[in-house]
């Protein structure tokens, strides 16, 4: 049976501030979804209120998996039922190796009733899995001694979600702007790289800017997001366009949207 | 507040009388020379709890509710049976001694090690046997007698301790340990550590300090002195793992030679209340001390440094890395000076102290100072305190780490920089493994 992820009339509220007014979706295992929408428009929010982010509050509506409200549930909770965030800003953390990190995270994500302090995944087979993956995504093995993000490059930062992607092999992966700031060589690695691991048992909703990711890996959806709203649904064609011609005709085309989105633009300058 | 007055204040709660100076005396089996040593403290002793601490030193330090009329020499026998420590059996060592109470219950070394020439063992014994090697040191080059009343307290009442002399050029690979540990109610312990390094040698000393039980209150008066000769390589390691009912008072110095380095760890987990005097005097050209320090403080423990790097002659190089996590209603106080004299020209000095707090209800103060006379140098210095990081917490959640894990993982992250730069293998997984209990985490074997 293929998972489903499902979100239903999600609102969110960052501090006081709404920020989604409303947000359905359904992402099922094997597809491509592409979140699109100007600066403002509750993109990212969307990914970290899908993540279980402490400070993004669900005011309204419900975010399941297979039927399983996981709306109330802490973030490690939802990774454990497949759920990944690669993040736009991935964080430092000095001193706990890669290495170390992506060890427990597999042990817990593999084994969701692992509780602290018990066993962890083999180290042997942990250490081969991870060799590969990164012999894969084009990594030196010496990121894996490295500690996380510490000292990382712009580029190396989003190569090392993509392996912890790889690693994790969630059942939905949400990338946010994974594709941003990185010179051509990182895009093309990041997209290959998303191409290969996204199969049938991968869900995956990218939001993103450029077009590169989404031509290695072409969405059968596209999403359009104005004032904290999915607007409009399309396929790939509509991705295209939106790259090519911006968004002032979706603008035009939901005013109430629109002054919505104006709004929390207006709150960030 | 200045002791202008003429008036004698009662010292009871603040150290010991004359009487119980004399019941200790009446206790040591040691030749003149040394007891008198010990009277002429004594004297110094008794000034000096006259007069106030520096307060540059001591005004964060609270001393109010030490009371040291609850707390005596011990000269009972003790039980010689092993204390279980963090370090023994965890590595091989070249030999060991440890002290309960303040007596020497076991002491031995390699053969191939004595063979070289090298003393390891009881100090009182050492002295006594190699008055001439040794006296030239004892409390004259590192820790002088008269710096305050706790270093004058120890030169009145030091109860033993250990020695370690490696001849010049011999190397010993392997680490020694030496144990100094409490297993009575009311023990007041005055050990002594001397180390000495002729030129060439290196050698490395892994020191611990722990109570046989929780409940038992002591008091340690230490002193260290580290002598490290012309090209001499020192790594010596100081875990203090009292229980929280101990209070642990100490100066601490080492002396390093031309060209000779002193890797020099400090860690502090244990007592009620630790106060620590670390001198580092870089007195030959291009001298090298590294300095680490670990420090996970919790419930209402206070822990206490000051720390003092010296350079006192040219191209001398010096690096402190102080790292603090604080818990619970815990504080900890770090003051650091890098001291550089004139002729100390294209020196080096480095300092800094980094604070992790997991509570709300933890203070930590750190200050560090410079006090520059010569004006080719490099010194620079930082302190930075900060909480767990939510992001950093959340980022660890989303690849399914509990928050609990997550804060654990921090926190081993946030030492492992100042674990990177301690040379001895055995230390860095000790110090893991004992940071991972205290924070709470049982050991799982894989």
């Amino acid at each position: 049976m293929n998972s489903v992820l499902k979100i239903s009339d999600l609102h969110v509220s960052v501090g006081e501030t709404p920020i989604l007014n409303g947000v359905n979706m359904e992402i099922r295992q094997g597809e491509v979804h592409a979140l699109m929408g100007p600066n403002g428009s509750g993109k990212s929010t969307l990914a970290y209120a899908l993540a279980g982010h402490p400070n993004y509050t669900v005011t309204e509506g419900r975010i399941e998996i297979d039927g399983v409200n996981v709306t109330e549930m802490e973030a490690d909770e939802r990774a454990r039922l497949g759920m990944f965030l690669a993040f736009q800003y991935p964080v430092v953390i000095p001193g706990v190796k890669v290495a170390d990190f992506l060890r427990h995270a597999v042990s817990n994500v593999r084994n969701p009733e692992r509780k602290e302090g018990e066993g962890l995944i083999g180290m042997r087979e942990f250490r081969k899995e991870i060799r590969e993956r990164m012999t894969a995504l084009d990594m030196d093995h010496e990121f894996a001694r490295r500690y996380l993000n510490d000292g990382f490059s712009g580029g190396e930062k989003k190569r090392m979600e993509i392996l912890q992607l790889a690693m994790l092999q969630p059942r939905f992966a949400i990338l946010d702007e994974t594709d941003s700031g990185l010179d051509s060589d990182a895009v093309r690695v990041v997209s290959e790289g998303l191409a290969k691991l996204a199969g049938p048992q991968m869900g995956v909703l990218i939001i993103t800017h450029h077009e590169r990711l989404l031509e290695f890996n072409p969405p059968q959806f596209t999403h359009v997001m104005l004032g904290g709203r999915i607007v409009e649904i399309g396929d790939a064609a509509l991705a295209h366009d939106l790259h090519a011609n911006g968004y002032a005709t979706v603008r035009a085309r939901h005013p109430d949207a629109e002054a919505e989105n104006a709004k929390v633009e207006a709150a960030a300058v | 507040m200045s002791s202008m007055s003429s008036t004698i204040i009662d010292v009871s709660r603040i150290g010991f009388s004359t009487e119980v100076f004399k019941q200790f005396l009446a206790t040591c089996n040691e030749p003149s020379w040394i007891t008198d040593a010990r009277r002429v403290a004594f004297e110094t002793y008794q000034n000096l709890l006259q007069e106030d601490l520096d307060p540059e030193e001591f005004k964060r330090v609270d001393l109010r509710v030490f009371n040291a009329a609850k707390f005596r020499p011990s000269n009972e026998d003790v039980d010689t049976s092993a204390i279980d420590t963090l370090l023994s059996n965890q590595t091989e060592f070249g030999g060991a001694i440890s002290h309960v109470n303040g007596q020497c219950t076991q002491s031995s070394v390699s053969e191939v090690i004595a063979a070289q020439g090298v003393l390891f063992g009881e100090l009182n014994s050492l002295l006594t046997s190699h008055r001439e090697l040794l006296e030239p040191y004892f409390m004259k080059k590192a820790v002088r007698p008269d710096s305050d009343r706790f270093s004058a307290w120890h030169a009145a009442f030091w109860t033993g301790g250990t020695l370690l002399y490696i001849p010049r050029n011999v190397e010993v690979a392997l680490p020694l340990h030496s144990l100094i540990a409490h297993s009575r109610n009311g023990v007041a312990e005055f050990s002594h550590t001397l180390i000495i390094l002729e030129d060439g040698a290196r050698a490395t000393l892994l020191e611990e300090t722990s109570s046989a039980s929780e409940s038992i209150a002591g008091l340690h008066v230490g002193c260290v002195e580290l002598i490290v000769g012309k090209n001499a390589n020192l790594r010596y390691v100081q875990l203090q793992n009292w229980n929280q009912n101990s209070w642990h008072f100490a100066h601490q110095a080492g002396v390093v030679g031309s060209n000779a380095s002193l890797q020099w760890t400090v860690v502090g987990l244990g007592s009620k209340l630790s106060h620590i005097h670390q001198d580092i005097n870089l007195n030959g050209r291009a001298a090298t001390a590294e300095v680490n320090g670990v420090t996970f403080a919790s419930d209402r423990q206070k822990i206490s440094y000051y720390t003092q790097q010296h350079h006192k002659a040219q191209g001398t190089h010096s690096d402190l890395l102080y790292k603090e996590v604080l818990r619970d209603e815990a504080r900890v106080i770090w003051r650091g000076m890098i001291k550089v004299d004139p002729a100390a020209q294209q020196t080096d000095g480095y300092q800094r102290s980094d604070a992790l707090m997991l509570s709300d209800h933890a203070r930590c103060d750190s200050i560090p100072g410079l006090e520059i006379e010569a004006d080719d140098v490099r010194c620079t210095h930082g302190a930075t305190m900060g909480r767990v990081d939510q992001d950093q917490i959340f980022y660890c959640m989303s690849r399914g780490i509990s928050r609990k894990e997550a804060m654990h993982m921090i926190v081993e992250g946030f030492f492992q920089q100042v674990y990177d730069r301690i040379p001895v293998e055995v230390v860095r997984e000790t110090l893991s493994r004992t940071v991972q209990g205290k924070l709470g985490i049982e050991a799982v074997a894989i």
